[in-house]
Parts: C-alpha cells; sequence; structure tokens
C-alpha cells in the first residue's frame, strides 16, 4: 500500500510527525539510514525550553509545545505501558543567572520583554536565588526564575512517539538510505529511491535534522542546513544538589550567534540518575566528532563559574553531537515551494526536542488542510530572512 | 572465616616488615601496613563490602580488584570516587563510604511556595 | 633523536620501552600503578618487599632484567602513577593528555605529551558474565583474587570457589592457595570436546611455546600439591546469601554452556572468583584513531603498526597470547616505534616467539570462549549492569517495547552501561543481550569500547588545565612579538 507520507529521519521530529499524521488518519513509512534515535536526538540533555527564546514566532512555538507535553506524556504513558523506559518529563523550572556587572541589565531587559510575550519570567534576589539553588556561586548579579522550563528524556521521548506511531499503523524502516527522488512528469516528487527499493508516496517529510541539507541536495532542493556540534560533560552520580535547569545568560547569546568558532555558555542541571550534565558547546567544524580537550576545559572553567563545588565532581563521559543550524535560527516547518512534494520539519538546531510536538501539529495540520495553532509563515523556506539563502530550483 | 591477609611469618615470599599506617572509615579506626591499598586494608580488617547502592541500597565491595569496575569507591579526605583497590593508604586517611540515593521529588526546595511568597512586584504571574 | 612514548608497564609495556631504548630513541614509560609490571607481574610494594618475591612469579628475573635496565637507561623517563584520560587527536597530531599522582585523585598535576610515536600496551582485564547473587560482596573477579594475593598479600576468602573459563583460572586458584585459602574447587565451563579442541590438534605447537607449556604445567602441579578439584562442564551459576556470599549452587553445563536441570549442588563458600575470558582495554587505541578488528581486538601488521601512523600496539590488545606473545610483541613494537626495520637482527628472535603464539587466542577461544547457552542461568532479576543496578528483565523489556536497534538509545533507555565504569564490566554482555532481541542486529555501528574519556577526571582540574592552557599561548605569543 502507498503511504501517504514518508518521513526521512527517526529522530525526535521524524518520530513526532509520525505520530501526529498517523493520528490525522495518513498512512505514514518512516526512514532512517542508521537506528532510530540514534543521532541528535541522543545527544543533547533534552531541553524543552521557553527561557532562552526571545520574543517572536520561536517563541510561540515554544509555548505551543510546552503545552503540548504534559498531555502527550500521559497519553504515551497509557498507550504504551509500564513497561516502557520512562520519560522523565519534568517541569524542574530554569534558572538563568548573570555572573557579570556587564550582564545583569541586558538579562533583566530580556526578561522584561519575554514577560510581555506571556512568558513566566520571574526576577529573583540573589537570596531568593540562592532559596532555589542553595550551591550557586553567590556572586551572579542577577537571576531569573522560568517555572515553564521542563526536561524530558530525549531517547525515551523519541522511542515512545515511534511506538506509538507504530501502534498507529506506521511503518518504520531502520537501515535504509535515501539515495535519491522519484519525480512525476509535472516535476512533483512521489517517493524516494533507497537502497532498500523505492517508496512511492502522496509527500515526502525531510526530518534529517543535521543532515538534511545533504537529504535535500539528493532530492534536488538545496536547503542551508548545517551541523552545529555541541560537546556535553557527564558527571559521576552525586548526591541531589542542583535542583534547576540553572545557566548563565550569555547562553542565549550563544544560541543566537552564527559565529562558526568556538562558544561555550554553561548550563548545568542534574539527571534522575544523579549525575550532573555540563553543556554547552557551539561550533561549526562540520560533521567532525574528534574530541577536543580545550572545549572540555573551558565548559569546566564556566560551570564553576556557576557551581563552585563542581569542584571536585568527576566528569567520567562527554558526547557530543551536531545540532541542525540554520542561519537566521529558525527551523524550516512546511512544504518546500519549490519541489511539490516535498515537505521539511527540520533547523531546530539545539531545540528540537521541545519543538518537536509543536512542529509535528504544525505539519499535520498544513498537510490535511486544517487550521494551525500558530502561524506557519515564519517557518516556511520563503520566508524573508532566507531570500538569499535558498535558490530557486531550475 | 572470611579475608584477610596472610601472616607474613608463614609466607614464603618473606615480605619486609612495613610500618603501620592507621585510617579511619566512618569514624572506626582500621590499621594495615604501609603500601597497602586502602581495599587491602579494610579486606585485611575482615570487612568485605562498604559502598551502598543507589537503586537497591544494597552493600558493595571490591569486584574486580584492579581498577576497572569502580565498584569499591570511596570518599578519601573529601574527595569522592576514589578506587579503594587502586589508592594505597596513607596513615591518618579519612575515609567516608558512599550512599549516592537517586534524585527524589521530595528533597528539592519547594518552588511554588517559595515563589509565591517571594514574587517580585513586576513579575508576571 | 625519536620520542617514544609507552602507555603501559606490563610485559609488553616493559619489552616496548627496552627495544626502543636499544634502537636509540628517547622513550617515555607511563603507568596508572606506582610500580612496574603491570597485572602479570603485580608485587608487593616496596615498603613491604618480599624477599623471595620469585616464589609467586614466572619470570621474576626478567622482570627485574627488564625494570632494572629501564630505571638505569639515561634515555628512560618512567612516569608511575600517570594516568593517560584522552588522547586528542588534532590535525597536527595527536597529544595524550596524563595526570600524574594518587589514583582517582584530585588537583593532579597535568602533562600533555606530544611524542614521535607511541606504543599502546594497555593490556586486559576479566570479562565476567553476571550470574544471580554476583553483585553480593565476596563475588570477585578472578583479576581481584590475583591482584590482591600477589599485591597485598589478601586472601579474598577463607573457603573459595574459582569459575568461569580459560586456563588463567588455574594461576588464580594456585595465587588463592599460596596465600592461605583452600579453594574448594575450581569450575571450567567449558566441556571435555571443546577443550580437546582448542587444545589437542597443534600438540607441537604447544612444544614451541616451552615457556606457555612450563607455565600451565607449573600450575597443574600446584594444584595437585593443594588437592584442588579441577571440574569441566561445571559453572557456578549463582551466589547467595544476604549481605555477603554464603553459598554458591554449582551446575553442569551442557556444550553450549546452558545449565543441566537437576544438575544443581550448593557449597558452602565465603568467596567466589570468577572470569570467564578476557576484555582487552582499547578505548586509548580508538581514541587514537586505530582500526579495531571485527573480533574486537586491535588491528595491527607484522611491525605491531595500528592503522594510525606512528602509533603501534602490543600485548592482550592485539589478542589474547600471554606473557610470552606480550613480551615479543612488545619488542617488535618498540623497535618499529623508534623506527627499527621490520627484519633488524635486533628483533629476529622476537618475531620467531611471536609466530609461535599467533594461534593460541584462536586456541583459548575454541576451547574456552563463551558459548551462548550460558543466559540460561540468568533471571529477569539478576543486574547486568553492575554500577546502574540494570535487571536483565529490563534490558529485554525494553529492547522488545521499543523495538530500537541502536545500542545507544537502549544504553539510554535502560541506563545499562552508563554508569561511573562506563560499560567496561558489562559493555560486551549488554551488546550481546541487546542484540538477542533484534534480529538485524544492532544498527548504529557504535561500541561499548568507546570512552573518548578514559578515565574520570574532576572539573576542577579541567579547569586549571584551560587557565594554564591560556597562559602558555599568551606567553608563546608574547615570545613571538618580543
Amino acid at each position: 500500500m502507498t503511504p501517504d507520507v514518508v518521513i526521512i529521519g527517526a529522530g525526535i521530529i521524524g518520530a513526532a510527525c509520525a505520530r501526529s499524521l498517523v493520528r490525522a488518519g495518513l498512512r505514514v513509512t518512516v526512514l532512517d539510514r542508521n537506528a532510530a534515535a540514534s543521532g541528535t536526538s541522543a545527544s543533547g540533555e533534552g531541553n524543552l525550553l521557553v527561557s532562552d527564546k526571545g520574543p517572536g514566532e520561536e517563541l510561540r512555538l515554544a509555548q505551543y509545545a510546552s503545552s503540548l507535553w504534559p498531555d502527550t506524556v500521559a497519553e504515551l504513558r497509557r498507550e504504551l505501558g509500564a513497561d516502557f523506559p520512562s520519560l522523565e518529563y519534568e517541569r524542574k523550572g530554569g534558572l538563568v543567572v548573570a555572573t557579570t556587572p556587564a550582564g545583569r541589565d541586558p538579562l533583566l531587559a530580556f526578561a522584561e520583554s519575554q514577560r510581555g510575550a506571556g512568558v513566566d519570567a520571574r526576577v529573583l534576589t540573589v537570596k531568593q536565588a540562592l532559596r532555589l539553588e542553595p550551591d550557586l556561586n553567590p556572586a551572579i548579579t542577577a537571576a531569573i526564575h522560568y517555572p515553564e522550563d521542563a526536561q524530558v528524556q530525549p531517547v525515551a521521548a523519541t522511542e515512545a512517539l515511534l511506538a506509538s506511531a507504530r501502534l498507529g499503523g506506521a511503518d518504520v524502516r531502520v537501515g535504509v538510505t535515501v539515495t535519491g527522488g522519484i519525480r512525476a512528469a509535472d516535476g512533483a516528487l512521489v517517493g524516494v529511491r533507497t537502497s532498500a527499493g523505492d517508496f512511492s508516496a502522496g509527500a515526502v517529510l525531510n526530518a534529517a535534522g543535521p543532515w538534511s541539507g545533504e537529504v535535500s541536495r539528493s532530492l534536488d532542493a538545496s536547503l542551508p542546513v548545517r551541523p552545529r556540534r555541541g560537546v556535553v560533560l557527564v558527571t559521576t552520580r552525586m548526591p541531589h544538589r542542583i535542583f534547576h535547569k540553572v545557566y548563565d545568560a550569555d547562553y542565549v547569546g550563544a544560541v543566537g550567534s552564527g559565529e562558526a568558532e568556538l562558544q561555550t555558555s554553561s548550563v548545568v542541571e542534574s539527571t534522575a540518575a544523579g549525575t550532573v550534565l555540563i553543556g554547552s558547546s557551539r561550533e561549526q567544524v562540520g560533521f567532525d566528532n574528534r574530541l577536543r580537550v580545550s572545549v572540555l576545559e573551558e565548559l569546566a572553567v564556566k560551570a564553576l563559574r556557576l557551581f563552585p563545588f563542581l569542584a571536585g565532581a568527576s566528569v567520567m563521559r562527554s558526547y557530543g553531537g551536531f545540532r541542525p543550524y540554520m542561519p537566521d535560527h529558525l527551523p524550516v516547518i512546511g512544504p518546500d515551494h519549490r519541489v511539490p512534494g516535498l515537505w521539511h520539519a527540520t533547523g531546530h538546531e539545539g531545540a528540537g526536542i521541545g519543538l518537536s510536538l509543536a512542529t509535528a501539529e504544525l505539519i499535520a495540520a498544513q498537510l490535511t488542510g486544517g487550521v494551525p495553532a500558530v502561524d506557519p509563515a515564519s517557518f516556511l523556506l520563503t520566508r524573508p530572512s532566507l531570500a538569499a539563502l535558498v535558490p530557486e530550483v531550475a | 572465616m572470611a579475608s584477610r591477609m596472610f601472616p607474613s611469618r608463614d609466607d614464603r615470599i618473606q615480605p619486609a616488615e612495613a610500618p603501620p599506617v592507621a585510617l579511619t572509615i566512618d569514624g572506626q579506626r582500621v590499621s594495615g601496613l604501609r603500601g597497602q591499598t586502602i581495599a587491602g586494608v579494610l579486606l585485611a580488617s575482615g570487612r568485605l563490602s562498604w559502598r551502598t547502592t543507589s537503586a537497591g541500597a544494597t552493600p558493595r565491595g571490591v569486584f574486580c580488584g584492579i581498577g576497572v569496575c569502580f565498584d569499591c569507591i570511596v570518599t578519601v579526605n573529601g574527595d569522592r570516587d576514589v578506587r579503594a583497590c587502586q589508592r594505597r593508604a596513607d596513615d591518618g586517611d579519612v575515609i567516608l563510604t558512599q550512599y549516592d540515593d537517586l534524585p527524589g521529588h521530595d528533597d528539592q526546595p519547594q518552588h511554588d511556595e517559595l515563589t509565591r511568597r517571594d514574587e517580585l512586584p513586576g513579575a508576571a504571574s | 633523536m625519536t620520542g617514544v612514548l609507552v602507555i603501559g608497564a606490563g610485559p609488553a609495556g616493559l619489552a616496548a620501552a627496552r627495544a626502543a631504548l636499544r634502537a636509540g630513541a628517547s622513550v617515555t614509560l607511563l603507568d596508572s600503578s606506582d610500580q612496574l609490571g603491570g597485572q602479570y607481574w603485580r608485587h608487593l610494594p616496596d615498603s613491604r618487599a618480599g624477599v623471595r618475591e620469585d616464589r609467586l612469579h614466572h619470570g621474576w628475573d626478567r622482570f627485574r632484567a627488564l625494570q632494572d635496565e629501564l630505571l638505569e637507561h639515561p634515555g628512560c623517563e618512567v612516569v608511575p602513577s600517570a594516568q593517560v584520560w584522552a588522547i586528542e587527536r588534532l590535525d597536527e597530531g595527536l597529544v595524550v593528555h596524563v595526570h600524574v599522582g594518587p589514583p582517582d585523585g584530585n588537583r593532579r598535576p597535568s602533562r600533555e605529551l606530544t611524542p614521535d610515536a607511541i606504543v599502546i600496551a594497555t593490556g586486559a582485564y576479566d570479562r565476567t558474565l553476571p550470574f544471580p547473587g554476583w553483585d553480593l560482596p565476596g563475588v570477585f573477579s578472578a583479576g581481584a583474587a590475583q591482584a590482591l594475593a600477589k599485591g597485598e598479600r589478601v586472601a579474598v576468602g577463607g573457603r573459595v570457589v574459582v569459575a568461569g573459563a580459560g586456563p588463567f583460572l588455574l594461576p588464580v586458584a594456585a595465587s588463592l592457595a599460596q596465600t592461605g585459602a583452600r579453594v574448594l574447587g575450581v569450575y571450567e565451563a567449558s566441556r571435555p570436546r571443546a577443550l580437546a579442541r582448542g587444545w589437542l590438534p597443534r600438540p607441537w605447537r604447544l612444544l614451541g611455546a616451552t615457556s606457555k607449556f612450563g607455565e600451565l604445567a607449573s600450575y597443574a602441579l600446584s594444584h595437585v600439591r593443594h588437592r584442588i578439584p579441577y571440574r569441566v562442564g561445571h559453572a557456578v551459576i549463582a551466589a547467595h546469601g544476604t549481605d555477603r556470599v554464603e553459598q554458591v549452587t554449582v551446575a553442569r553445563l551442557d556444550a553450549r554452556w546452558a545449565p543441566i536441570p537437576g544438575t544443581e549442588r550448593r557449597i558452602d563458600a565465603d568467596a567466589v572468583c570468577v572470569s570467564h575470558g578476557f576484555t582487552p582495554r582499547i578505548e586509548l587505541a580508538i581514541a587514537a584513531g586505530c582500526d579495531i578488528r571485527p573480533d574486537r581486538f586491535v588491528r595491527v601488521d607484522d611491525r605491531q603498526h595500528t592503522s594510525v601512523p606512528g602509533v603501534f600496539a602490543a600485548g592482550e590488545i592485539t589478542g589474547i597470547g600471554g606473557v610470552d606473545a606480550a613480551l615479543a610483541e612488545g619488542a617488535i613494537a618498540g623497535h618499529g616505534a623508534a623506527g627499527g626495520g621490520a627484519d633488524d637482527p635486533a628483533v629476529r628472535r622476537d618475531l620467531a616467539r611471536r609466530a609461535t603464539f599467533t594461534d593460541f587466542a584462536a586456541r583459548i577461544e575454541a576451547a574456552h570462549g563463551i558459548r551462548p547457552g550460558w543466559t540460561g542461568w540468568l533471571r529477569p532479576d539478576t543486574l547486568v549492569c553492575r554500577c546502574e543496578e540494570v535487571p536483565y528483565g529490563r534490558l529485554r523489556e525494553t529492547g522488545r517495547a521499543t523495538c530500537s536497534t541502536s545500542l545507544r538509545s537502549l544504553k539510554l533507555s535502560t541506563r545499562a552501561g552508563l554508569g561511573i565504569c562506563q560499560g567496561r564490566v558489562c559493555g560486551r554482555t549488554v551488546e550481546d543481550l541487546l542484540g538477542r532481541e533484534s534480529p538485524g542486529g544492532l544498527l548504529d555501528g557504535t561500541s561499548t569500547d568507546r570512552r573518548p574519556i578514559a578515565s574520570p577526571v574532576r572539573i576542577g582540574e579541567l579547569a586549571a588545565a584551560h587557565g594554564r592552557h591560556t597562559s602558555a599561548a599568551t606567553d608563546a605569543a608574547r615570545h613571538q612579538h618580543q
């Protein structure tokens, strides 16, 4: 039976889209050249953040996503049963601090602008911040509490969304590499050629994360997605002393930056396993995944600025991954205006876990002619910020 | 009978007499010989386990004995996660056993209560 | 002069260092221990040095000669208590990152080495398959019993059972007996037919491998002297006790190593030492970029050269071969690392000796290799990952529930292999068990052997090095401007 949609990529974006499309009544096939949940979705902290986004469409998408997570987690648990690994969803809240006098005013102004956009951003005194995080460096110069920030175990979430899609009839094929597109006489994309044969489909959804530029090229439509490397340090288990996602306000600057060279900004949090995650770096080095000790050292320095007690903690592992980076820092969610039948859900950079559910709903609404909960115009390839970067297909 | 040190006087390899070292583990004094590892001192004293696991709260001691498994870790003079089978005992070492409970949801500061009370004017609600 | 870095001071590393020195190189020899000799020649510390240490060791004189030559050689820097925690692959070459100081210390000085050539000789450690109760205190790897006996003169128990597979069980039992423990029995999982297959087809090889043959024969003799029963086709399939081992269950196994129902027998014991083979320590070789063979040993050519220019490997990480093979491989590797030719007279004898042992690993595998039926002794609540306390049942349920074919995903959703030992103990077992649940095998092409951070490092130590690098870089820049 010909599927309505072939999704390329079984990371969290592909998995969430598969589930939403299946629930919308479509027949879905998911392809991944590797295993599911083995790329970017298995390389991050599982951030569901509103705190790092300034007013605008991406924040609206994040707020929408934030509203979807609690019910989705409960639904998945009902559908999949207690044997399924826990999604470890926790609305633990974020605490964003400035660590320099110069960083204070920009952080307060940023929070003020977010409050204008409906974000619960609470200005704390240092004393109040220390009551939320008693081991925080008291030398901080400003602190904002974001109770809406949450966390999920990204691999469990991806596998759960995929398992749910499978229960709804989705066909998930792993170890299948897409090699090209199948075009109809009118130029429309009507399927993909793969290492496991041809797959016809009404639509092809590119959800290949940092590899979606490559996938898109194989379908004869360029897409300016590039890998942006990130590294996270994992400590050994320790007594629970960090209770929120705590990060340095320069994280916001690093996320929004387009600089290619190394940038690190401290994000520190505990996991349900008792370890502490220390992120995160941003570098554009292609798909080079070699360990760089200087990156680890810089992350360590910045983590100590937030939590001096971590000096004695041991790092037992580091992991690196590649974020799908778009030059204008917005994801691409919707049809490719140049190639009928080709759709994209990619380019979320470091926010893909959090935005996955909202992305999937937007795709499903657009594919089935429904009304999207967030205006999709800002996420289309036709947006002005991409004008110079998305050439028309000849 | 349990783990113990082979008496030197019976030992065919004739070990040299080593000066004693004394350490404390959770405040309890244990003595050994210079050059022994912390695990060696503890095992020689007949103690088979010292760490408590996080999930099952079960006892652990030495397993691999060569620094690979990390089962025997202890806190030594304030430094956590020291492999007792690798670290030589120093006279006066203060050893604490480790039991790292998994984070629960009841041990956190109470956000809601705190934020309600401490909310500043001008903050969104 | 060529600068050669040798990582690991067991038999292979010691031989490599000596050969490199003799070929005219300068050598830095690192070992995480504060003494030389590795696990094979593990001995009492200087403070308790044994007058007759030779009575506990094979080839003790050989070790002393090696050690003396290295310590006295002006071109050799021996750095004990040196923990290599990372090998960085920069475009300009490899950087070996080392902390020097007490194991798991704090504020240890760091060193970054950029040698002309590296010999990796990191050895191997016991592979112990899980069984019910293996997490009880009093259950040890066989290597633990050996290390404590040789390095501390501590016997892990009074009444001890030794079990598992492989020729290594014999010296362990002998060491235990020589440390005053009563060894109740050695239980070898392999059955006579497999043992015969592995050891008998080429008896002339054993004659060529005189020293290995002599070593095994002397252990056999020691067993007779200490009256230690040796039973083949048997395994310890459970340990019992509340907070320590009090009893073990021994059962007969079929040819696939599945326990035969009705053959179980309980034995009172206060310790059990178990090893089912060896896992090579290949994380540093992987970090250096070395190609790994499908059987998970480091790929080397005739000169012990790996796939990475200037990086050599020797000893158990290139195949389990025992001490004689390690010494020969080490010498060939060290000679090559110093720039010596493959057929120089200096290594001719080592090449011949190495050839004698080429099929030793294959024979051990044929005779003692792990057979798939062992999972027959697992129960759903048997821990597979000791660190994160992940039971066998959860591993299987998660595999089935997610249909995942990704090792990475399954590790993250079960936490197996994510604890402080970083899968060193359970990794290969987890891969085996999860692979059985996914018919096409695991797809993501990763392995539990990959550990870019090869040993825990304190955040304060990382941060301190950052400051130092920065000031070093600034100094360099200042010099350039002057």
